[in-house]
């Protein structure tokens, strides 16, 4: 760079010819290379487009070479704003090479990308910003900052993204930008698209990586966002979200042993406590089990898992990583497959990988075990390769895969590879020490292989033999004397050291042969290598000190040859050990001990695989790579001792509300989950291909709020916005300012308008137009009941998701139908995920009746919570209560004594046990101090009702509320189910009643099966009714909502516009309940129940006729 | 993140530098060099290299090093899955990533390291997206340009980015439509000195190539999808259906991609399909040395294997080797001492073998190892696995494509030690 700047003055073509002048290549007299450049210069100067080019082209080419061409600057900035877009670009890539060489030249451009950026044309505004922040030149990090804030809040998903990338570029610019860059970091950060994500993570980590607090808030949009990021951005946010994780939740590995304790505890603790039942022994178990893992945690784990299956290695590797470091021991095996998997990889890639397993292997040789064969060694892999998984074999070896390890490497040392055989060897020697079966079969194969013609493995062997052999010594004198006699043969300097430093300290069992070897030692010293003089030394030593009488003279033979040498380390050592052994006059105490300093017992060595304590580093990190740390390497911190406040990253309501506003909506739309979200199937598509829009009704219906209707259209505005880029903006913001005025409209006259729109967005809004009649027709009888329209949606979209029924094809002219299954299919998981996604868990706090703030939050946990306990019980989910369902009060807040409890029927299957009616529980604590112990005791039931009680409640802080769900089977009958509800200071007498509407769950039956089990449930099993419809159940929609909201049906289609049909099962026998409702003219209809039970059909044409009538 | 790239060809010469933050100086590729010196094979060049200041990452294609150079922490596989897709984009463009390819395109190479990269982070990896902005050269493409003046920058600002399905660009429109799928699977083996299997595995792709108009929605589903043990996908297929049913549920991209990479699970036992009887001996005192190869089907279902090629790596002590083969021809390079032998397609009734002597050095001691063979061989319609495409079907558009799928067998690292 240095060089460079040097020929950075204006006029620099003298001064750039030397360095053409040493490139061959340039082939050139030096006088023609500057014509050439005056001719690069005319051409630039030319009106012709193709001429700049060509130009452009040679200048480009030129820069790639690594050749200097700042002098061509001013000649090339001048066409920034040339209208083809091909020399713009290559321009802009010469500009961003040289404008820091040349920044006051590069300002005349400036105003170009300023201009750019505010262009109509989002991709025209984020590529004058991209090569604008490019630009490093001081001067204008004022300009780049407003750039990037502006961007920063642009419309365009795209548009922010680049803001995004341009925050490192201004940081490393400038580096004392960073409390604003923070804010604009922060403020991304709370970006709802996929497409910012990565990017504003990168910049976090690049900028502020300290600033953990910035990710809380964002941090549950972050796990659910995770698989629908780009692939790079999937990486660095995972490493950063490990090293979040890292600091937020409690070691999952933290009670592994004191598992097995506690359960010997809970073991005696039922035996004190043997008048408690089976229940409370379980929930004492539950309770004493110290580590819950917090739902966010789970969040984490769960969400990262699919993305093992990614193409992307690196992705892959930071999800392992992941998971070694976060996952509960008995989760990480999940990684072994996929990291194997990427063993068929490049070798660059398999080295890596290699390096991060052998550090698993470590820790968790379990996980790898059954992958052993994978790691066998190929005669054709590189060496390095070879090594590594040398090294995973080793680590990998236990007493019952040890011989077939040993069989493989046997082969291995009889390679090619020279180096690859001297790791085999110490391999061997590892196994050996590790395991103690196999020690004397190692042995014995290494005392063959001292045999070997090959140098370099005799010598390789002798080394691993002398660590061997210092572990038992006394058994293997013979191999101590077969050794010595290597000792003529043997070169290698490390070899000979070894043997030399085995006969010494083993001399005693030696006695004959160790003067002898020194003898031979003394006559060649001078022309051993210093490590083996230094063990020559130690030999005359120990002899010495055993054997004085023959070995005096020798040794004092070797002492002075020592004295003189050259290596000073040889003569220390001589004098060193001359004054600790010869005893004279002046030596002191010293001497006396000598025998004990040189004889002493010498623990043997462990060998140790190099990769011991890698773990330390990050896995997949480069500084683990190198086991050094590398430039900006964030530690991963440990574990807290006890785990920060989970609520920080409990998102409020008001950030929600927001996100129902215009700009948010939008993103939502762009954002669109590929993989995780229902709309899976139809949503690309749609986007893409405007006449099939199928999906955007049900989204937006299960997406709006009581604001629903106009949000609705203007969502279907946004949309074409997104497909069609190229529309003028200015439109689009007047139509937008329309799309806001007639939010405030009634709905009913926002259809009309929306009519006259055209193109394809007219289609798919005058589809909804129909609905918001629907629904404005309803909220005009219904006193602006959100309850009453919010269902109403939902059964729209159920209506949906059925696309065949007739009405839907009247409704919509639709052109394309999704296959039906699938349909249904992302229908249910759009109501898994709305328990997950935070996004498509919007509507709700808007219709929630309670101290929305704290329930939602809270509920939100519990449902996290719920869902994560997949692997151990499944525990109920809650549900945030939707307007259309009805709160009963289970306790008042003053009998309760400060504590309310309010439950209703959730209508949720509960999971653990499927016959039983799901029950969402509501404690909220009006006092002032927390209760604690919230649990159910006595049940007091009808012969047959069972109740599943929810886990006690530890603590409820006050003012706070919490949701539970526990499971009763009533049995099919309306008694109700008595039970104690306890605190720790009280203990109140409650009842739950169902309506019988409750008792069933929804079944789906097509209209042929509904006709077909209709026709069995005739005679007694059929009551029918004749009853007179209210005023305000003036068409089918109201009769359905009616209906549903009542009893627990699902609607069946149905040829018929005059008939509506329910179907449902009872919870507890799964006896089929069949509603048919007959509208008739002038408000007359029929009422129809077809049911097994009697008891239960009579008592729900009670309830159906009172609210029909209504 | 990455700062740098520079290109390397095999004699050492650094022939294309690209940065996207400050210039590094060229000179930080010495110490790739030293490396390279040191490395006594050219792919046994450390992956990571440290040096004061950066840190060198490099990775080895079609013997060109493209060495990326960084400063600070990055995970290593981030950049080098990255280089890797660098070269796979230049193969996609050029047809071949060799150093004159690059040399001659060395403006869409930079237009290519431009889009890809902001800043040292990736941008625009999808080859969708790229082709989008930048237009592979082709030679009709090149002679328009030079009569009309036109550029291969595209003139349409890309939409693909911006896309929900950022693999695919819109607007694509075909007169024949359609969608041919390709199983190919891999056996990687060794096989020990008395024929017994120590370790086989099937490693299996889908490659697909797609020329469909619209945004066509695809399903793919298998017979018995239970074989496929770990799987990896393109971006495309949705994970929660193939979760939930086993059914490939995807909008292709345009053109060719690789649709899936599977693993047949260990459990199952792998049929090998060739078997070979070997005798290569040396005796002692003698410098002369026997080599006998019979190659022959083997669990082949019937099928014929084809394009096959048997390599050794002979030991060092070898000068040459005199041998004969009855059927296709064979090399043996003095100085690498690689043996390969053309073999062709096997005849089951006329097993094919290469029989003779190997000639040693006088005087020198026999060598005491034994060469492995490497063996690779096609066989055509057959996924080993016995994995079958149950159906395809495609939903989103109202044409017919026509559907074809393929399948076959191929040696991965197939290994018989002797």
């Amino acid at each position: 760079m240095s060089a460079s700047s040097a020929f950075s003055d204006e006029k620099g073509g003298s001064a750039s010819e030397p360095e053409y002048g040493h490139d061959p290549a340039s082939g050139g007299i030096f006088s023609s290379d500057y014509k050439r450049h005056d001719d690069l210069k005319e051409m630039l100067d030319s009106n012709k487009d193709s001429l700049k080019l060509e130009a452009m082209k040679r200048i480009v080419a030129m820069i790639a070479r690594g050749k200097n061409a700042s002098d061509l600057f001013p000649a090339v900035v001048k066409n920034v704003a040339c209208k083809n877009i091909e020399v713009k670009k290559l321009v802009y890539v010469y500009l961003v090479r040289y404008a820091e060489e040349q920044q006051d030249l590069a300002l005349l451009s400036i105003s170009t990308f300023q201009r750019g950026l505010k262009d109509p044309n989002q991709l025209i505004r984020a590529s004058a910003l991209r090569v604008l922040s490019s630009i490093r030149v001081t001067i204008i990090v004022p300009i780049m900052m407003l750039a990037i804030k502006e961007a920063a809040s642009d419309m365009s998903p795209y548009v922010r993204k680049t803001a995004a990338h341009a925050i490192p570029k201004l940081h490393s610019l400038d580096p004392e930008q960073k409390d604003q860059l923070i804010e604009v970091i922060e403020k991304l950060l709370a970006d709802k698209t996929t497409l910012v994500a990565g990017s504003v993570v990168m910049a976090f980590e690049e900028v502020c990586p300290d600033r953990i607090d910035l990710i809380h808030k964002n941090y549950r949009k972050l796990c659910n966002l995770l698989i629908d990021v780009e692939e790079w951005g999937q990486v660095v946010i995972i490493n950063m979200l490990t090293r979040y994780a890292r600091t937020q939740f409690l070691n999952p590995n933290i009670n592994e042993s004191l598992l097995e304790e506690s359960s010997d505890k809970a073991f005696y603790a039922s035996d004190d406590e043997e008048d408690e039942d089976k229940k409370a022994e379980v929930a004492t178990l539950a309770k004493r089990k110290p580590y819950v893992m917090d739902p966010d945690h789970r969040l984490l784990l769960r969400n990262t898992k699919p993305l093992l299956q990614s193409r992307n290695a690196a992705v892959v590797m930071a999800v392992a990583q992941l998971y070694f470091h976060l996952a509960p021991k008995a989760e990480v095996g999940i990684i072994a497959k996929a990291l194997v998997r990427l063993m068929r990889s490049h070798s660059e890639v398999q080295y890596v990988v290699l390096q991060n397993v052998a550090t698993m292997t470590i820790k968790r040789r379990g996980m790898f075990e059954p992958y052993l064969k994978s790691f066998y060694i190929r005669s054709t892999d590189p060496t390095q390769i070879k090594i590594l998984k040398l090294e995973v074999l080793t680590n990998l070896a236990n007493e019952t895969n040890i011989s077939t390890i040993l069989r493989e490497f046997q082969t291995y040392i009889k390679s090619m590879d020279k180096d690859f055989v001297a790791a085999s060897i110490q391999a061997i020697g590892r196994c050996a020490t590790n395991i103690g079966e196999v020690r004397d079969t190692c042995l014995n194969g290494l005392v063959q292989l001292l045999s070997n013609r090959d140098e370099l493995v005799v010598a390789e062997s002798v080394v691993v033999i002398k660590k061997l052999l210092q572990m038992q010594p006394e058994q293997h004198s013979d191999i101590i004397k077969h050794m010595a006699k290597l000792i003529d043969n043997i070169q290698v300097p490390m070899a000979r050291a070894s043997i030399l430093w085995l006969i010494g300290e083993y001399c005693e069992h030696v006695p004959k042969i160790a003067p002898d070897v020194l003898r031979k030692m003394a006559k060649t010293f001078n022309n051993e290598e210093d490590i083996v003089k230094l063990q020559i030394i130690n030999l005359a030593a120990k002899l010495y000190l055993t054997n004085s009488k023959q070995t005096k003279l020798l040794t004092q033979y070797v002492l002075n040859l020592a004295k003189y040498d050259q290596n000073y380390d040889i003569r220390d050592r001589a004098r060193f050990i001359r004054q600790l052994i010869v005893p004279t006059d002046k030596s002191g105490a010293l001497n006396k001990y000598a025998k004990k300093l040189f004889l002493a017992l010498k623990p043997a060595p462990i060998l140790e695989s190099p990769f011991k304590d890698r773990d330390h580093f990050q896995l997949g990190s480069l500084s683990h790579l190198l086991n050094a740390k590398a430039g900006g390497y964030q530690e991963l911190p440990d574990w807290p001792e006890s785990a920060p406040d989970p609520s920080v990253r409990n998102v409020e309501i008001p950030e929600w509300s927001k996100c129902t506003s215009r700009k948010d909506r939008k993103e939502k739309k762009v954002e669109k989950p590929f993989y995780s979200d229902s709309e899976g199937e139809s949503g690309p598509t749609e986007s893409a291909d405007s006449e099939s829009d199928t999906g955007s009704g049900s989204e937006s219906a299960s997406a709006s709020d009581e604001s629903g209707s106009g949000s609705e259209s203007e969502e279907s505005g946004e949309e074409t916005e997104s497909e069609e880029e190229e529309e003028d903006e200015e439109k689009e913001k007047k139509r937008k300012k329309r799309l806001d005025k007639t939010k405030a409209k009634k709905p009913a006259e926002e259809s009309a308008e929306s009519e006259q729109s055209s193109g394809t967005e007219d289609r798919k809004r005058g589809r909804k137009a129909v609905k918001n009649q629907k629904s404005a027709s309803e909220s005009e009888s219904e006193s602006e009941s959100s309850e009453s329209e919010d269902e109403s949606e939902e059964e729209e979209s159920e209506e949906e998701s059925e696309s065949d029924t007739d009405i839907r094809k009247k409704k919509t002219p639709v052109s394309k139908q999704p296959p039906k299954q699938s349909k249904k299919e992302s229908k249910k998981e759009t109501q898994e995920m709305s328990l997950l996604d935070l996004d498509d868990f919007e509507p709700a706090p808007a219709s929630a009746p309670v101290t929305p703030v704290n329930f939602l939050s809270s509920s939100l946990v519990s449902d996290l919570e719920g869902l994560s306990l997949t692997d151990t019980i499944l525990a109920p989910t809650t549900i945030a209560p939707s307007g259309l369902i009805k709160m009963y009060e289970l306790l008042h807040r003053i009998t309760g004594e400060g504590l309310a409890v309010e439950y209703c029927f959730s209508r949720q299957p509960f999971s653990p046990e499927p016959n039983m009616v799901a029950v969402q529980i509501q404690f909220t604590n009006n006092t002032n101090s927390e209760t604690k112990n919230l649990h159910i005791e006595e049940p007091r039931m009808q012969s047959g009702m069972r109740i599943r009680e929810f886990a006690e409640i530890d603590m409820l802080a006050a003012g706070e509320s919490v949701t539970v769900v526990m499971g009763i089977d009533f049995c099919d009958s309306t008694q109700a189910a008595n039970f104690q509800l306890c605190t720790h200071t009280r203990k109140f007498f409650v009842s739950i009643q169902p309506p019988v509407g409750e008792l069933m769950t929804p079944a789906f039956l097509t209209e042929n099966d509904f006709k077909k089990e209709q026709g069995k449930l005739m005679g007694m099993n059929e009551i029918s009714e004749k009853l007179t419809l209210g005023e305000k159940c003036v068409n089918e929609h109201v009769i359905v909502e009616r209906v549903t909201a009542t009893a627990n049906l699902s609607r069946v289609p149905c040829g018929s516009d005059k008939e509506c049909r329910f179907a449902g099962k009872t919870v507890s026998s799964g006896c089929l309940v069949l509603v048919t409702v007959t509208t008739k003219e002038g408000g007359a209809a029929q009422l129809t129940v077809n049911c097994e039970k009697m008891v239960i059909g009579t008592m729900l044409v009670k309830d159906m006729m009172q609210a029909l009538s209504q | 993140m990455i700062h740098s790239l520079f290109l390397v060809n095999a004699s050492g010469d650094i022939f294309l530098e690209k940065h996207w933050k400050s210039v590094v100086s060229r000179s930080v590729c010495d110490y790739f060099f030293e490396a390279l010196e040191r490395a006594t094979e050219p792919e046994n060049v450390p992956p990571v290299i440290p040096t004061p200041h950066h840190y060198l990452i490099n990775v080895l294609r079609h013997r060109i090093y493209f060495v990326a150079v960084i400063q600070s922490e990055v995970p290593p596989l981030f950049v080098i899955e990255f280089l890797h897709r660098v070269v796979d984009t230049f193969q996609d463009y050029f047809g071949v990533c060799t150093e004159a390819a690059i040399k001659d395109n060395v403006v869409v190479v930079y237009e290519l390291l431009e889009e890809m990269l902001d800043n040292g982070f990736p941008l625009a990896t999808e080859s969708n997206i790229l082709k989008e902005l930048i237009k592979p050269p082709t030679i009709l493409r090149t002679v328009v340009n030079t009569i009309t003046g036109s550029t291969n920058v595209g003139e349409q600002l890309p939409t693909g980015q911006l896309s929900v399905v950022p693999w695919r660009r819109t607007g694509v429109k075909y007169t024949n439509n359609e969608a041919y799928f390709d199983v190919v699977e891999e056996i990687d083996a060794i096989i020990d000195k008395s024929g017994s299997t120590i370790t086989a595995e099937i490693q299996g792709v889908i490659d697909a190539c797609v020329k469909l108009t619209g945004m066509p929605d695809l399903t793919l589903s298998f017979m018995n999808p239970r074989l496929l043990d770990d799987v990896s996908f393109h971006p495309c297929v949705r994970f929660k259906r193939w979760e939930a049913e086993r059914i490939l549920s995807f909008i292709p991209p345009d053109g060719n991609f690789r649709l899936l990479s599977y693993h047949v699970s260990s459990q199952n036992l792998v049929a090998i399909p060739v078997y070979v009887k070997h005798n290569i001996s040396f005796r002692e005192g003698s410098s002369q040395g026997r080599f006998e190869l019979t190659l022959g089907p083997k669990q082949t279902m019937g099928k014929a294997v084809e394009s096959v090629l048997v390599s050794s790596q002979l030991p060092r002590g070898v000068l040459n080797a005199n041998l004969n083969a009855s059927q296709g021809t064979y090399t043996f390079d003095p100085v690498t001492k690689l043996l390969s032998w053309d073999v062709g397609k096997i005849n089951p009734q006329k097993l094919p073998s290469l029989k003779g002597t190997m000639s040693l050095q006088a005087g020198a001691s026999k060598p005491d190892e034994n060469p492995t063979i490497n063996i690779q061989f096609k066989i055509q319609q057959l996924a080993i696995s016995g994995l079958k495409v149950n159906r395809l079907d495609m939903y989103g558009e109202k044409y017919k494509p026509f559907k074809g799928i393929k399948y076959m067998t191929k040696a991965g690292k197939f290994q018989v030690r002797t």
